[in-house]
Formats: structure tokens, C-alpha cells, sequence
């Protein structure tokens, strides 16, 4: 068996994780700023480019994989998640990272998605979310907003979308966070936090498809509307947007509707404003966050749900060290002759 | 009349005087809830201890609780133990025990004239009849007089035995089944010690329970020692088998060991994914119990993830195998193209069933090898092995795992519900006797330019390099690769070679197994009957049979399906005349004529049935005569 070498801290740069392959997305394609932000941040982790693996299904994002000098895996559509925990599961020294799209990920492998989120297998996967299947060149996804016209919907999808961070809380996972391709310095904060939690972790990132859902998420990413219309989420800090001008609280009739306030002069004292808390037990709040947007909320990225629980891989080499323990490491020949047996002459 | 006490372990025989047989062939038969497999498992282990030769044929129905008393819910267990070698579980019971009406109407078309019919009276009530679709109680309307029936009180008897133990009336009656293997275990001779310690085992947490049991084990013995109703008891001798230590044997037990056995002879750790599946799922419980041998068990959360988890396992360097039924291997198609793409080792274990769709899944069939062959999309060639006999499982086992490790391919692994949960005595093999299980993992940087589809020149398999080892990080996926570099490449020419090279990896292998055995003339001759998997009991012996009589016939079974044994087309034209015996509807006997030309004659029976004896040796005297 090949054994890893200690995650020591080894000096690479942003260029060590660049392949020799050409990288072949469309031009303009928001997976570039990703590459470009992940390959940027991955020295910072200080583990050498023989311990990290990257896998995917199948979609332009899958792509991934082949622009990384890592070890990677391009798999089939949807079934990455799977892979990669049987990948994590056999080698649990590996940093594994799963990159796939909205189509690949909540459509055709939703399964795998929701399951290794559940399990807690330690897998850092990264969800480009552009609201549409591009590789197969234009139909509404998972997340395509009802009544959107396609190729494959010419009168309107009559599909009702899902959230992805949605997706994932109900699912149980144990890290949650929102983020956008071309806001690398927020990406970059997200893809840190992801890589240092421990357990699954899914980062969905709003990403732009500039052939088939060109300006899908410019309503809150453009610089005029930005500040008006992100609510970046902090733990411990108040939902505050707008330069802190306005904030989000719990209201109404049943005191736990979120509504929008004025802060400050002519609104609401600050305390009034909610506090995020990324661990709160039932994930109610975080499921608040997975759910409102524009037009009539901000949008919010940030990490919405960070708890710790077991993590899978360990829990299933704990047991089989536990169980060695306890009855000593089996062999072919005791194996063979154990329970009942008898010779014949 | 005496009762049972506890204190005595097997009773006394009561004096009668014992006749020799040379065997026999039981089937105990019930309400699926009669618990009749424990009963045949037990008088099977008995047997197997005693030194019979053995097999066993179970028959479940897919419901675990169908309603009572109905037909459909009726569970068999056939066994045949004796003093000869044998092949089969037998293809008529010479002894029928049937628990209720149902167990009757079902077993009895398959009871030999004059055979002896075991019958549990309390059983035969009005509702109990009705459900049956019994008119008249055949008990008193003659239609059994062709038999040597014994009609007992078998659930009065077990209460009267247990009456003092306090256990409820249900318990009481749960512990019937013990009372009527009592009554076979007198009329067989055989001691009782080996249930005994079994009840002890099995029950040591319900005190009262075991107590039960064993009351009732020998109050139902004591009744065939008291009651007159036996005038002889049978002895039959042990069997002359080859010598060494031996075990009894079900076929997926067989097949998890060899998992369990090819991991720890590549000293590589063993993955193993899966979803709960009739008739595969023992394979996973079996493999789930033995942590200490370093063995991975992932109940994924489907029939696809099962695959890929275990691609992924291999993609990291372990023994990746995944285990599922027709249904299962359907939805891992093209997952298993995946991995014949990328090419990493991995074995896919089927335990066939009766199909299509859901089909029947407690049946058993071996209609999947063109499944097996060809069931994916593209040109994927995948190599298939299959298991002849239960304890046969383990040795295919570890041969396709040697293959898959040696070849860096998938391989297919076939077996059926009929060898997965019959049973056989196993001579233990010898270190020296098992497959050369090797993985042949590459741990440094060749010289020159790395790429990951650099091959060994004899057997064309790839390089293994492992996600961990520094310098020879590689990207692999499902895109054709470049046979030189193995980027991706849409370049015509590279894909037409890359196909070829797919193909000849798996054609290579035919110099890498054995030949393929001819039992009966090698010269060849008039006919020569052609199997393959769980159908070499009853050919054998039907071939035998023949030979005995005189007829030429010779059989050839077949454990390697693809590519098939180098000598496989010279055998075949040694004899005037092939005829293939399957399960199915002619799925060797295609290959065989697509591939030689040669006219290849079907017998097929698809009713989710093994194989009678003499259905294949009236076959053959039908292609002699």
C-alpha cells in the first residue's frame, strides 16, 4: 500500500497546480475565475499536489479536473460524490475535492449529493450553480427559475426550482456556504473555511454562463446593485447590507417572519437586527438564508451552517481498528478453518 | 410412553433394526414463517459432520411473511446426503415433510411413488384447507395412498413436550420445527449433539427459548423411538471423499471468503460496495463481519453508487468489488463501461435471478451472461468468470480478482440464487492450491515522461500509479484517451486503436487460464454436453449415468465465459453433435454459434428451477437415439 506523506507545509505556487492542458471552456465562462481563484488558493493549504484529488461528473464545470496538476478524476454524470467517498473512504490522507454543476449534482446524481452530505464523508465539494445545462447547450436545470424559455422549454419551464444550499441543510450537512465566481477575495474566504472544516462540506457558487444564461445573477452582482442587494453572512455578525443601512429581522405574526428594516436613524436600533449564527441547532436559520433572495430579499452568500459530527471515513477505520484490536488481524487460513469443520482420512 | 427430558443428549434408538442406505433425499417444506431453512440447515450441518457427501437446494418465496397457510408462502429445503459422491440436491424427495396443507398441495408432484410423506395433522383444518384450495382433506380422501404417509399431531406433540417450560403458546409452536427435525434425526440415526450446541449458540440470550428447543428436538425424537409408527431406522454410511479437512459450504459465503482471501493474498485491502439485494445480500452481511481483515463494507445509498464507490476505492488502490442481482448490474452498466475506460481493476459479482425486471428474485436463472457480455454502451469488452458449484464460488472469487488486479479491467464474476444458498461439503484448500492474487501497483516516477497509460507489453494492462505518490499526478476520466500520452483525444485512428486495444487486453487472458476439461472421451464422440455455472451437478451426473449405460456422450463446463478457454473451439469440433443445457434461453448456446459457427443445440429450462437429472439424460438419449 502507498502510504501519503505528512500534510507538512510545502511552498507551492499558483502556477504548480496549472496542468499542460489547455483549458477549454467558452470564452468569457465564469469557470475560468474559479480555476483561477482555486488554483490561487490551494498553496495556501500547505499540502503537497500529490495528496489533493479532484473529481467529477460530467458538465462544462466537470472539466475541472484536467486544468488541475493534481491527481484527478473526470468521472460520469452525477456520480461524483460517490467516487470520490470511495476514494476518501480507501485513503482518508487525501484532500478530495468534487467539482460539478447544477444539472450533474441536484438532476441526474442528486442521490450521491444528498447521501455523502449525510454521511459526513470529508469531501469538499464545489457546485457551480449557472442555472442552466451548458455542455448539452442550453435546457433549464434543477435551478433554472419557472417559466424560464430554453431549448428545451420554448414556452416556459414549468419546472420549480430548488435551492442547492436547500438541498444540502436538508440533507444534513454539516457545512454550508454561498459564494460567486467573479467576487474572488469572498471565494477565496469561502474555499478557505470549506477546506479547514472538517467533514463534508458543499460551497455552491453562483457561476456565469455567458452563452446560455448570460447575466443570470448580474441583478446582485453588479457593481451598482452589489451593496444594495448581497447580504453577506458572518458568524456572530448582524445581517446588515446596504452599508449597514439595513438589516434583515424576525417578525411578523409569528415572530420568526424575516423582514427588512432601516438601521439607524429613522429605523430600528441595531440590536433589533438579527445575529447569524452558523451552528444553531436546528438549521432553521440557516434554511432562512438558503431561501430568500432577490427580488424581495438581498442575496445572501456567505457560509450559512458550520457544525461538527463524526466524520464517516474515521469512523469506519476507527471500527475496523477497534475490531483488529479485539480479535487480532485475521489471516486466509484461520479464516478457512474457523467454525465447524471436519477431516476426513 | 416416555417424555423428554433435558438431561440426556441423544436418546437411545429404541432397538429397530437399521437398514443401509445408500442415501436419500429430503424435503422439509412449510409456511415460510415454519421455519424450515433453520430445520434443513441444521439436519445439513448433522449430515456434513457425519461425513455424507452433500448438497442442498433452498426455495423461498420473496415474501418473508406471505400470508399463512397460503401456497404461495410455502418455503422448501431440499437436501441430499450420501454415502457416494453426489452433484445435486436430487430430483425427486424420498422423504416430504409438509407442515400445513399448503406445504402439501405444492411439494407433493415432486414426492417419489411411494415415498415417505411426514405430515404435520394439526396442521389440516378447515381454514388451513380452504386456503390451501383443498375441496376434501387429503388426509382421508385417498389421493395419498401411493405414498407411506405419517400423519402426526406434530404441533399436540410439541405443546405436550413443552407444557412445562412456561413459554406462550406461540413460542411453543415456534419450537415445531425442532420437534419434527427431532423425528428425522431418529429416522436417520443421526445424534443430536450438533443442533444441540447449535440452540446453545444460537439462543444463549433467551434461556427459556433454548430450553424449548431442545425439549422439543427430543420429544420429536423420542416419539419416532416410542411411538411404533417407524419399523426401521436408516443408516447411511460416510461417503469416500478425498481426504483433508472440510467444512460445509453455501455459495455466498464461498464468495465473500474468496473476497476476504484474494485481499489478504495481494495484501491489498478490500472494498467492497453494495446495495441490499435478493439473492446477494449475504455476501455483503458476510463481508460486513470480518473488519478485522481489514475488509470495507459501504451499503451505498443505490445500485449505481455502489459501483462508483468501489471505482473510486480502486482509483486509491484497493480491491474494489461491488455485488448485486441482474436488476442491480443493469443500473451499474455504465459505470462498469467507466471503469473498463479508465482502466482500473474491479470485479462485479452477480447473483443471478429469474428476470426480466424484478422478475423473480428468490428463483434462480442464468439468464444475465449476455448481460454480462454485452450490456454496455460503445465496444466493452469485459471479461467473465462463473462458479460451477456453491463451494466453487471461492475459487472464482479469487480468480476474478487475479484476473482484474493482473489485467487492470472489470471482470465479471457470475454466480445464481441456486449456488448462493445451496450447500456442499468443502475440502479446504491448501495455501499452495490459491490463485496468485497480485496488484501490481506502480510506487515510483518511471524514467521520462510520466503518463498513466503506459502498458505492460504482455498483458497490455496499465500502469497503477496511486493518488499519494509524488511526481506521477495524472488525470484519468471517460473521454477516449491518447494511446501515447493519455490526454484526451477525438483523433479517429486513436480510438479505433484504443478499442482494439481494449479488446486484446481481455483476448490476452485466454493464454492466462486453463484449458477447459473434458469429462468422458477427449477424442471427442457422438455428443457432447455443454454447461456452464451452477448447472454442473445434475450435467455430471446425468453424463455419468449415460456412460454408464453404455451411450457416448462427454461433458465440458465451462468457468471462463470470455474469452474462453484456448482449446474451447477444438473440443467443440471433436463432436458430432453440441448441446448446451441452461437456464435461459440460449445465451451460451449463441455465443457459440456466433462465434464458431457451429450449430449448437439448446436445452433450456427458465422456470426458475435447477435442472433435474433426469431431464438431461432424457435429453441425451433423445439426441442419441
Amino acid at each position: 500500500m502507498v502510504t501519503v506523506a505528512d500534510n507538512s507545509q510545502v511552498k507551492l505556487t499558483r502556477k504548480d497546480f496549472q496542468s499542460s492542458q489547455e483549458v477549454r471552456w467558452c470564452p468569457g465562462c465564469g469557470d475560468y475565475a474559479i480555476l483561477a481563484t482555486v488554483q490561487r488558493f490551494l498553496p495556501s493549504l500547505g499540502i503537497p499536489k500529490e495528496n489533493i484529488v479532484f473529481i467529477s461528473g460530467i458538465g462544462c464545470s466537470s472539466r475541472f479536473p484536467y486544468y488541475m496538476s493534481t491527481y484527478g478524476f473526470h468521472t460520469i454524470h452525477g456520480r461524483a460524490p460517490a467516487i470520490a467517498s470511495g476514494v476518501k473512504i480507501a485513503n482518508p490522507k487525501l484532500n478530495v475535492w468534487v467539482v460539478t454543476g447544477d444539472g450533474d449534482s441536484l438532476s441526474i446524481g442528486g442521490n450521491h449529493l444528498i447521501h455523502a452530505l449525510r454521511r459526513n464523508v470529508n469531501l469538499k465539494i464545489l457546485l457551480f450553480n449557472n442555472r442552466i445545462y451548458g455542455l448539452t447547450k442550453g435546457q433549464y436545470s434543477p435551478t433554472s427559475e419557472a417559466g424560464k424559455k430554453t431549448k428545451s422549454s420554448p414556452f416556459g419551464s414549468v419546472d420549480h426550482p430548488f435551492s442547492p444550499a436547500s438541498v444540502a441543510l436538508g440533507a444534513e450537512a454539516t457545512f454550508v456556504a454561498r459564494s460567486i465566481d467573479r467576487d474572488a477575495k469572498h471565494l477565496e474566504e469561502m474555499l478557505a473555511q470549506l477546506a479547514a472544516h472538517e467533514g463534508s462540506g458543499l460551497l455552491e457558487i453562483f457561476q456565469n454562463c455567458n452563452v446560455f444564461n448570460d447575466g443570470a445573477y448580474v441583478h446582485f452582482t453588479e457593481k451598482d446593485v452589489k451593496d444594495s442587494m448581497q447580504l453577506r453572512v458572518e458568524h456572530g455578525k448582524p445581517f446588515l447590507f446596504a452599508n449597514g443601512t439595513k438589516g434583515i429581522r424576525f417578525g411578523g405574526a409569528r415572530g420568526f417572519d424575516p423582514e427588512i428594516v432601516t438601521v439607524g436613524e429613522g429605523g430600528v436600533p441595531l440590536s433589533e437586527v438579527a445575529v447569524h449564527d452558523e451552528t444553531e441547532a436546528t438549521g432553521a436559520l440557516a434554511f432562512m438564508l438558503s431561501k430568500v433572495q432577490p427580488p424581495t430579499f438581498p442575496m445572501p452568500i456567505g457560509v450559512f451552517r458550520k457544525v461538527q459530527r463524526p466524520v464517516y471515513e474515521e469512523q469506519v477505520h476507527a471500527q475496523i481498528a477497534q475490531v483488529t484490536k479485539a480479535r487480532g488481524e485475521g489471516t486466509i487460513r484461520q479464516l478457512l478453518t474457523s467454525g465447524e469443520t471436519w477431516r476426513v482420512d | 410412553m416416555s417424555t423428554a427430558s433435558d438431561d440426556v443428549t441423544t436418546p437411545h434408538d429404541g432397538g429397530k433394526p437399521h437398514r443401509a442406505l445408500e442415501g436419500a433425499v429430503i424435503r422439509f417444506s412449510g409456511d415460510s414463517g415454519d421455519g424450515m431453512q433453520l430445520t434443513g440447515t441444521q439436519f445439513t450441518n448433522t449430515a456434513a459432520v457425519l461425513g455424507n457427501d452433500l448438497a442442498t437446494f433452498p426455495d423461498f418465496p420473496a415474501e418473508i411473511r406471505a400470508p399463512a397457510g397460503t401456497t404461495f408462502g410455502v418455503s422448501g429445503f431440499q437436501l441430499n446426503f450420501s454415502s457416494r459422491n453426489i452433484f445435486t440436491p436430487g430430483d425427486q424427495p424420498d422423504v416430504l415433510v409438509a407442515m400445513n396443507p399448503a406445504a402439501l398441495k405444492v411439494n407433493l408432484p415432486d414426492l417419489k411413488m411411494g415415498g415417505i410423506l411426514i405430515i404435520n395433522e394439526d396442521a389440516f383444518t378447515k381454514q388451513n384447507l380452504d386456503r390451501a384450495g383443498y375441496d376434501d382433506n387429503p388426509l382421508h380422501s385417498g389421493v395419498l395412498s401411493h405414498y407411506r404417509m405419517f400423519s402426526i399431531p406434530i404441533s399436540t406433540q410439541t405443546d405436550a413436550a413443552l407444557k412445562e417450560t412456561g413459554l406462550s403458546f406461540k413460542e411453543v409452536q415456534r419450537a415445531k420445527n425442532f420437534w419434527t427435525l427431532g423425528l428425522l434425526y431418529y429416522l436417520y440415526g443421526r445424534p443430536l449433539e450438533h443442533t444441540l450446541k447449535f440452540i446453545e449458540d444460537k439462543f444463549r440470550a433467551k434461556e427459556d427459548v433454548a430450553l424449548g428447543n431442545r425439549l422439543a428436538l427430543k420429544a420429536g425424537y423420542m416419539y419416532g423411538e416410542v411411538s411404533e409408527i417407524f419399523q426401521e431406522i436408516y443408516d447411511i454410511p460416510k461417503a469416500q471423499l478425498e481426504p483433508g479437512l472440510y467444512r460445509n459450504m453455501t455459495g455466498n459465503v464461498a464468495t465473500a471468503w474468496g473476497a476476504l482471501a484474494a485481499s489478504k493474498k495481494a495484501g491489498i485491502p478490500l472494498f467492497y460496495g453494495s446495495y441490499p439485494i435478493t439473492p446477494a445480500s449475504d455476501v455483503l452481511h458476510t463481508l460486513s463481519r470480518y473488519k478485522h481483515f481489514g475488509a470495507i463494507t459501504f451499503q451505498a445509498e443505490d445500485e449505481i453508487a455502489a459501483v462508483t464507490s468501489a471505482i473510486g476505492a480502486a482509483f486509491a488502490g484497493q480491491l474494489a468489488i461491488t455485488g448485486s442481482s441482474g436488476p442491480g448490474i443493469a443500473l451499474k452498466g455504465e459505470a462498469i463501461g467507466l471503469a473498463a475506460m479508465v482502466e482500473l481493476p474491479l470485479v462485479i459479482l452477480n447473483v443471478q435471478r429469474g428476470g426480466p425486471s424484478t422478475g423473480l428474485p428468490t428463483k434462480t436463472e442464468q439468464a444475465d451472461l449476455l448481460q454480462a457480455m454485452y450490456g454496455r454502451n460503445g465496444e466493452c469488452p469485459v471479461p467473465i468468470v462463473a462458479a460451477s458449484t456453491p463451494s466453487d464460488c471461492f475459487i472464482m472469487m479469487m480468480e476474478a480478482c487475479r484476473l482484474a488486479l493482473k489485467y487492470m479491467v472489470p471482470v465479471f464474476l457470475l454466480t445464481d440464487g441456486y449456488l448462493a444458498n445451496g450447500s456442499e461439503p468443502w475440502r479446504i484448500p491448501e495455501d499452495d492450491e490459491l490463485p496468485d492474487v497480485q496488484g501490481h501497483f506502480l510506487t515510483e516516477k518511471p524514467e521520462g515522461e510520466f503518463h498513466p497509460y503506459l502498458r505492460n507489453e504482455e498483458t497490455l494492462a496499465r500502469v497503477w500509479p496511486l493518488p499519494g505518490t509524488p511526481g506521477m499526478e495524472h488525470r484519468i476520466g471517460g473521454l477516449e484517451k491518447s494511446f501515447t500520452s493519455g490526454h484526451i483525444s477525438y483523433d479517429p485512428e486513436n480510438h479505433e486503436k484504443m478499442t482494439w486495444v481494449r479488446q486484446e487486453k481481455v483476448d490476452r487472458i485466454a493464454n492466462d487460464i486453463p484449458l477447459a476439461h473434458v469429462d468422458g472421451s477427449r477424442e471427442g464422440g457422438k455428443l457432447l454436453m455443454l454447461g456452464w455455472g451452477s448447472t454442473y451437478g445434475a450435467i455430471h451426473q446425468a453424463v455419468n449415468l449415460a456412460r454408464a449405460e453404455g451411450l457416448d456422450v462427454s461433458h465440458m463446463h465451462l468457468k471462463y465465459l470470455n474469452p474462453f478457454p484456448r482449446n474451447f473451439e477444438d473440443v467443440l469440433r471433436k463432436f458430432d453433435k453440441v448441446v448446451v443445457p441452461e437456464m435461459n434461453n440460449g445465451q451460451l448456446r449463441r455465443l457459440v454459434r456466433d462465434k464458431f459457427l457451429i450449430p449448437a443445440i439448446g436445452l433450456n429450462k427458465i422456470q426458475g428451477k435447477p435442472f433435474k437429472v433426469e431431464e438431461i439424460l432424457a435429453c441425451i438419449k433423445r439426441e442419441l437415439a
